[in-house]
């Protein structure tokens, strides 16, 4: 019996506290309404955007009929100005735009976190450095600036994704040296000097899960915001390039239709769902991050 | 217990069986389980406890206030023939400030940075109404004037950026005394605070209590200071009286057990021992911040292997710079740091691994020294693997071994630092520091943010593993009664400057500098006449 005590305690002494899989299904149990639309939305989202061949009834840039059908069973939201199938297009679009905008903010995150880390524990005259070209760069306005470096490296995807993600990483810069300045100062983090850490160390395992709160909120809201900026690119033309569908784009092509609203109410509202599409995204990875940042700066620290 | 009932117009305060509960986890816990007290006019009491008895929240619910998350369930709080616990918050609110106030232990954050002092001194009194903004502000500076304040005329307009810690503390003393109120709660005041500060902040405000005949409460783990202050001493555990009697009599003859162990805690004492055996030595050390702000001039100490030497000193003497400069995180000016007499290179980053291994460091807040996002586990085992190369089964066992050695049982490991109580805290500071199996460990106030028992344990801690594994102690530290406990060579520090350094009985006895002196005048002892003589040999 007392054999059996002490190898009960032997096993439950270094077990795992609790599966992260664990912790994920008690939190999304007690998740408000709002996270679980937020995440049932982002849910569909991806699903078609990974199924998009399968869901789509034509080809992203097949033309199947006469421009500017309206709405009938056929096409469901009619086709576009050279009679592509708009609904096919929005199915594709998913694709386009959640893929550039995902691959971007982790770009983004990538080279701010990183740079605002290493600036925050170093200090001195690398950090002065960075933060000013950082500063150079948002003086001047990001959608005039973007818009530039396109016309210089010409509008293809791999150019739009490290632009928009230079860009935006100045933002992400700034957030992450400012949280991670306020846990460099802690004794624990001079203890690992003390110890010999490098620096690969100090930055992963004793700063990052201590800022990793507000650097998820922030990643919800760059999610949207490079989503947008692709969306106003397309919308000027400089962005996701024809035929590749994508929704800011659709919204520019069809804009004019808007005017027919007199005349025919559903055809006049195609160029909104392009808009609303993005807009409902935009608004459910929002009431995501919400539900993040309530549970993690809660009560709990 | 022999308060007399029949004289009722003197009693001013009076606590009735109070039960407060707060409110964690999704459920009502008790804080405080049915208090008695009775104050009368002009008497002090004396709250006494360890952190978490429940001292701050009684303290409170004397002014008929609980804090956010915490309810009064029971019991009833008369304030001068008033029921505090009837009457409605904002009724209530007109007494706080001018009948009843409230000193708190951090003046710094109790004071608002951006306005001038003597504004927030008389801002409860104006409010009262009772005569005019000069006179009150007269009134005031008379105040400063009884604290022994610099300059009482002016200082008032000064921002509480521009005073001393200890200054600020006798402000706010002010800043409660300005309305005449009935009743002062102070709550640790001079906790934060050096004692050479202590004792000015202790004498100034004893005065002004007798002076004015207020009645207060006076709450703090200090023994010594308490036997200063209170006419009566009432002893709280897990929200409960434990005992309740005048001070003479309960220092002098303590009835419960754990009041006993309460006034033990002084007692602990180690004796001396010479060693020749240099670990580590300090060589005409001066160092500054910044190329421009000198804090140490030409330093010297040695400590020998084993043992243990203890700086002391006010804040602000550099002591714990001295830290910094053995580490390396402070490269001196001029100067050496030898260690088994080699030199060690000035800078963290010049330094060996290995050299790294053999000095390691303890921290005042084990708070703020622990990650909070690693498990005990992590946070012991790191050293481990990064300077032993353990892992796995190995490892596992060590931490567990460990965690033995540092008296705390095998579950803690799972445990995350917030999950874990200041003491226990600072244990896995040690055991993290052991981990590296260190020749030197700097311990730089690392019993200052525990109460007095903890305290105990943890110097018994590391004096028991001193022995077993002859560690060497640098004990960076502002409190004589640790000194006393720990060490075996002194350093007293004073301004940038060693003013004396040697063994121990030698540096307690006299003839002492004029700063030692001072320093060793300064700490409070159990004889409730200490204050007293001290004010009159002055």
């Amino acid at each position: 019996m007392n054999d059996d005590q002490s190898n009960l305690a032997e096993t439950t002494l270094f077990r795992e506290r609790r599966s992260r899989w664990e912790i994920l299904v008690l939190e999304l149990s007690k998740a408000p309404v709002s996270a679980w639309f937020g995440l049932i939305v982002i849910g569909i989202y991806c699903l078609v955007a990974i199924f998009a061949p399968l869901l789509a009834p034509y080809g992203e840039a097949e033309i199947v009929s006469t421009p500017f059908v309206p709405w009938s069973w056929e096409h469901i939201f009619g086709t576009d100005q050279i009679g592509r199938d708009i609904f096919s297009r929005l199915i594709y679009g998913a694709r386009n735009t959640m893929g550039i905008a995902v691959i971007t903010t982790v770009l983004s995150f990538a080279i701010g976190g990183s740079l605002g880390l290493i600036a925050a524990i170093l200090g001195g005259w690398l950090d002065q450095f960075v933060s000013r070209v950082v500063d150079a760069i948002m003086a001047i306005p990001s959608l005039i600036f973007a818009l530039m470096l396109l016309a210089i490296f010409g509008s293809n995807i791999l150019s739009l994704i490290v632009i928009i993600a230079v860009l935006d990483s100045t933002r992400v810069f700034r957030l992450t040296r400012a949280v991670s300045l306020n846990v460099v100062v802690m004794e624990f983090v001079e203890a690992a000097t003390l110890r010999g850490e490098r620096l690969p160390w100090i930055m992963r395992r004793e700063i990052l899960p201590n800022i990793l709160p507000p650097l998820a909120a922030e990643f919800g809201l760059r999610f949207s915001f490079v989503f947008l900026t692709v969306a106003a690119l397309s919308f000027l033309g400089l962005g996701i390039q024809p035929p590749t569908a994508d929704w800011g784009s659709m919204v520019r092509e069809n804009a004019s239709l808007i005017q027919f609203a007199q005349f025919d109410l559903k055809t006049a509202l195609t160029p909104i769902i392009p808009a609303a599409t993005i807009g409902l995204l935009t608004v459910a990875v929002n009431m995501v991050v919400d539900w993040f940042l309530h549970k993690s700066s809660g009560l709990k620290s | 217990m022999t308060v007399n009932d029949s004289n009722h117009t003197d009693v001013l305060l009076r606590l009735e069986d109070i039960q407060i509960e707060g409110f964690s986890d999704e459920k009502w816990h008790p804080i405080i389980r049915g208090v008695d007290l009775t104050l009368r006019r002009g008497e002090v009491m004396g709250l006494v406890g360890e952190s978490g008895s429940g001292k701050t929240t009684l303290g409170l619910a004397s002014m008929g206030f609980t804090r956010a998350g915490c309810r009064l369930s029971a019991g009833t709080v008369i304030f001068d023939n008033m029921d505090l616990s009837a009457i409605p918050v904002p009724e209530r609110r007109k007494l706080w400030g001018t009948r009843i106030a409230y000193v708190a232990q951090s003046a710094a954050a109790s004071f608002n940075p951006a306005r001038r002092v003597i504004d927030q001194t008389i801002e409860a009194t104006l409010r009262r109404g009772l005569t005019n903004r000069q006179t009150i502000e007269q009134d005031a500076r008379v105040l400063f004037a009884s604290l022994q304040l610099p300059d009482p005329e002016n200082i008032g307009e000064r921002y509480p950026h521009q005073v001393s810690g200890g200054q600020l503390q006798r402000m706010m003393t002010a800043m409660a005394m300005s309305p005449r109120p009935d009743l002062i709660i102070f709550d640790e005041p001079t906790t934060a605070l050096d004692v050479t500060t202590q004792v000015e902040v202790l004498i100034a405000v004893r005065n002004l209590v007798e002076q004015h005949n207020t009645a207060a409460i006076y709450i703090t783990h200090d023994l010594a200071v308490v036997a200063q202050m209170a006419d009566l001493v009432m002893v709280l555990r897990y929200g409960k009286e434990v005992e309740q009697a005048e001070t003479r009599q309960i220092i002098k003859a303590p009835e419960e057990d754990y009041t006993k162990t309460l006034w033990s805690v002084r007692a602990l004492e180690k004796e001396q021992v010479r060693t020749e055996d240099i670990v580590l030595s300090i060589e005409n050390v001066d160092a500054a911040y910044n190329q421009t702000i000198k804090v140490l001039q030409d330093i010297s100490i040695s400590i020998p292997r084993g043992r243990t030497v203890s700086i002391v000193g006010e804040s602000g003497s550099g002591k714990s710079t001295v830290a910094r400069v053995i580490t390396g995180l402070l490269p001196p000016s001029t100067g050496r740091v030898r260690f088994n007499n080699d030199d060690l290179p000035a800078s963290t980053k010049l330094r060996s691994v290995d050299q790294k291994k053999r000095i390691q460091m303890i921290y005042q807040m084990a708070d703020t020294a622990m990650n909070p996002k690693q498990t005990v586990f992590e946070i012991i085992g790191r050293p481990l693997e990064f300077y032993h190369g353990m892992r796995g089964q190995q490892k596992r066992e060590r931490v567990q071994e460990l965690l033995n050695m540092i008296e705390l049982e095998d579950r803690f490991a799972n445990r995350f630092p917030s999950e874990l109580s200041g003491g226990q805290k600072q244990r896995i500071c040690i055991a993290r520091a052991l981990a590296a199996q260190p020749e030197l460990i700097i311990c730089d106030e690392v019993t200052s943010a525990l109460d007095q028992i903890v305290q105990e344990g943890i110097l018994r801690l590391l004096l028991n593993l001193q022995e077993t594994y002859n560690i060497t102690y640098l004990f960076i530290t502002h409190d004589i009664a640790v000194v006393k406990a720990i060490s075996d060579e002194i350093v007293v520090m004073y301004q940038g400057r060693v003013v004396e350094q040697g063994m121990k009985d030698d540096v307690l006895s006299p003839p002492h500098p004029d700063y030692t002196q001072l320093l060793l005048e300064s700490v409070p002892e159990m004889d409730p006449d200490w204050l007293t003589n001290l004010v009159k040999n002055k």
